[in-house]
């Protein structure tokens, strides 16, 4: 079975040597009998946008969970600049690393959710700064001052005491982002971030995600918003049934797809 | 038949009440005043015979409601239900984390345990660990499926006194009870909460204790409290070990001077003090845990009644006002502090 590879054109970054390769590499995955990765590989160089896009069940947000562990692979690898997340290489075999390992490395990768998955019974500032105290990286005024930064960056400075209920959806997001960036990740994973958000409420997160592009951290959004796809990123990846139907730039991907299977997905979107 | 050409014009336009504005009447629940009613008369009854008939003999109950042997017992009573209760619960929550955890042979000993110790009724366990020499006159520790104890042997009798018996059988008892408490509170919270935890990399320890366990309490602590309550009642079955707690105490005295009666009551009023205790615990640390879980907590029935009395003392300075400026009386003292609309309304209506 051939599988298309995703590549793209390195960017200038790279001479940098700047932190966020992330190598996704024949990736099967099975519930059951059901099979619902076919084979992936994916390469996004570090600091790049890339979204990943397909109608639901073509496997983009287990592939999304899968790149810090939070699904296991049954076969292929993925790595994060050469690091594998969730399992060691010995020989030609990978053996899967025991939870405190995983959870060492899984912090050079953040992650935001569709239902924000804020902890409820703490405030908005507790919320940043638990994942810096928790791994003692930082003593309490220390994460408290960051948190303070983060929650500036994302426009909510003066929510940092209120709790998430107190909070409406889009600035539960935004806290969320806050607390992902609070560990200074490599790389940030975004399940579909609004998709739970009214209407109205969709454009403060997506600004939010706008200012991090190209600043660094290595983006991979799995989203509904072709529109904001289009505009943010460097890279488009189309899934279908666990497979990578198509990828390339926005422009090309989006605007004049090469299978027809894009054309459909995209002809009921838009 | 008359065909009506000319459709009426919406009024959807804001514009000020009608001059005539209708009266509104809100629903009267009549039922309701109506069972009121008798329960007030009811319990107008009941204080009416505390007061009037001499058989509860209240001179007899103030005799020995601070009795020495009474205070003992009491003493021992709440010492048995401190102790029975944290070992009750700390055991419940191991065996509620084994039978949640991934291993089937962890999951179902605890499981074991659980139906084993909710099957056995208290008191039978009671007296099986109160005579437990019998099926093994001595324990100790030494070769493993021998009786040859050659490290350190206990005499069983010895070992198992009348107070390790009852702690041993409370505990156990109360461990089964509570692991299916903390069970259902750990179930209840959401796994997203775990996912996110999880992605942060925040230790499996840490998880448990700052992220599932405080919103699992939420759903433990009421359940948790009744548990404690009737712990607290509970020791009395530990008689048939002839431990004199309250309630023996209680029956040891009565069975001298037949005054059953006011030494029962003696008994019940101490059990519905530290009921109450409780009870007012129960209140504070629920409402503690339920942080962010409402958009703000309504005040305390202590808040209230200090405020009342804020009000009240302000009033009274001031003398009576139009009711434009008791309106913005209670407005102030609502903002002093932060009051749910609801107590702004009873302030508010109090003003007037």
């Amino acid at each position: 079975m051939t599988t298309p590879t995703a590549t793209a054109a390195p960017r200038e970054t790279r001479a940098t040597g700047r932190a966020g390769l992330v190598e996704i590499d024949g990736v099967h995955k099975s519930y059951g009998a059901h099979e619902v990765l076919h084979g992936i590989s994916l390469r996004v160089e570090p600091g790049q946008v890339v979204s990943l896009l397909g109608p639901s069940g073509s496997g983009k947000s287990t592939l999304l969970r899968a790149i810090n562990h939070l699904e296991t692979i049954d076969g292929g690898s993925i790595t994060i600049d050469g690091e594998y997340i969730g399992y060691e290489r010995r020989g030609d075999v990978l053996h899967e690393l025991p939870e405190k390992e995983v959870l060492a490395r899984r912090t050079r990768v953040g992650m935001v959710f569709q239902n924000f998955n804020l902890f409820p019974h703490l405030t908005a500032l507790e919320n940043i700064i638990e994942a810096p105290i928790g791994l003692k990286r930082a003593r309490r005024s220390e994460a408290v001052a960051q948190a303070r930064v983060l929650l500036e960056r994302v426009g909510l400075a003066d929510r940092a005491g209120h709790y998430p209920r107190q909070l409406s959806g889009g600035q539960q997001q935004r806290v969320a982002i806050a607390r992902a960036l609070a560990l200074e990740p490599d790389v940030l994973l975004f399940d579909e971030p609004t998709s739970a958000l009214d209407p109205e409420l969709v454009g403060e997160v997506l600004r939010v995600i706008r200012d991090l592009a190209h600043g660094g951290t290595t983006l991979i959004i799995v989203t509904h918003e072709i529109g904001f796809a289009s505009e943010v990123s460097d890279h488009v990846v189309f899934l279908d049934a666990g497979r990578v139907v198509e990828a390339g730039p926005p422009q090309q991907v989006l605007r004049s797809p090469e299978q027809a299977r894009t054309q459909e997905f995209l002809d009921w979107v838009i | 038949m008359t065909t009506t050409l000319d459709t009426p014009q919406t009024e959807a336009v804001n514009r000020a009440a009608r001059p005539k504005a209708l009266d509104v009447v809100p629903l009267r629940h009549w039922w309701r005043w109506a069972f009121s009613a008798v329960a007030v008369f009811l319990l107008a009854q009941l204080i009416w015979t505390f007061f009037s008939n001499p058989q509860w003999r209240w001179n007899v109950f103030a005799e020995y409601f601070f009795n020495e042997a009474v205070l003992r017992g009491l003493w021992l009573t709440l010492w048995l239900t401190g102790i029975s209760a944290v070992i009750g619960f700390a055991l419940g929550g191991i065996l509620a984390v084994a039978r949640l955890s991934g291993s089937a042979l962890l999951s179902s000993f605890a499981w074991g345990f659980i139906w084993f110790f909710r099957s056995v009724p208290l008191v039978v366990q009671l007296v099986i660990w109160y005579n437990l020499g019998y099926l093994f006159p001595t324990l100790g520790i030494g070769w493993p499926f021998t009786y040859d104890f050659f490290v350190v042997e206990f005499d069983t009798v010895r070992l198992l006194s009348g107070s390790v018996a009852a702690i041993l059988g409370l505990s156990l008892h109360q461990a089964a009870y509570s692991a299916e408490i903390i069970r259902g509170g750990l179930l209840s919270v959401d796994q997203g909460q775990l996912e996110a935890a999880r992605a942060l990399g925040i230790p499996r320890g840490r998880r448990f204790f700052r992220i599932v366990l405080p919103q699992a309490a939420r759903a433990i602590l009421p359940n948790a409290f009744n548990e404690v309550i009737g712990l607290l009642k509970g020791t009395s079955v530990v008689f048939v070990v002839a431990l004199p707690e309250l309630f023996y105490t209680v029956q040891v005295i009565y069975n001298r001077n037949q005054q059953v009666v006011p030494l029962l009551l003696v008994a019940a009023v101490w059990y519905t003090i530290f009921t109450t205790v409780l009870s007012i615990a129960q209140y504070y640390i629920e409402r503690r845990f339920s942080r962010g879980t409402a958009r703000e907590l309504p005040p305390t029935p202590l808040q209230r009644a200090r405020r009342r009395i804020a009000t009240l003392a302000g009033d009274a300075r001031r003398g009576p006002r139009s009711g434009r400026e008791r309106q913005r009386g209670a407005r102030a003292i609502a903002s002093t502090g932060p009051v749910s609309a609801h107590s702004v309304a009873a302030i508010t209506a109090h003003a007037q």
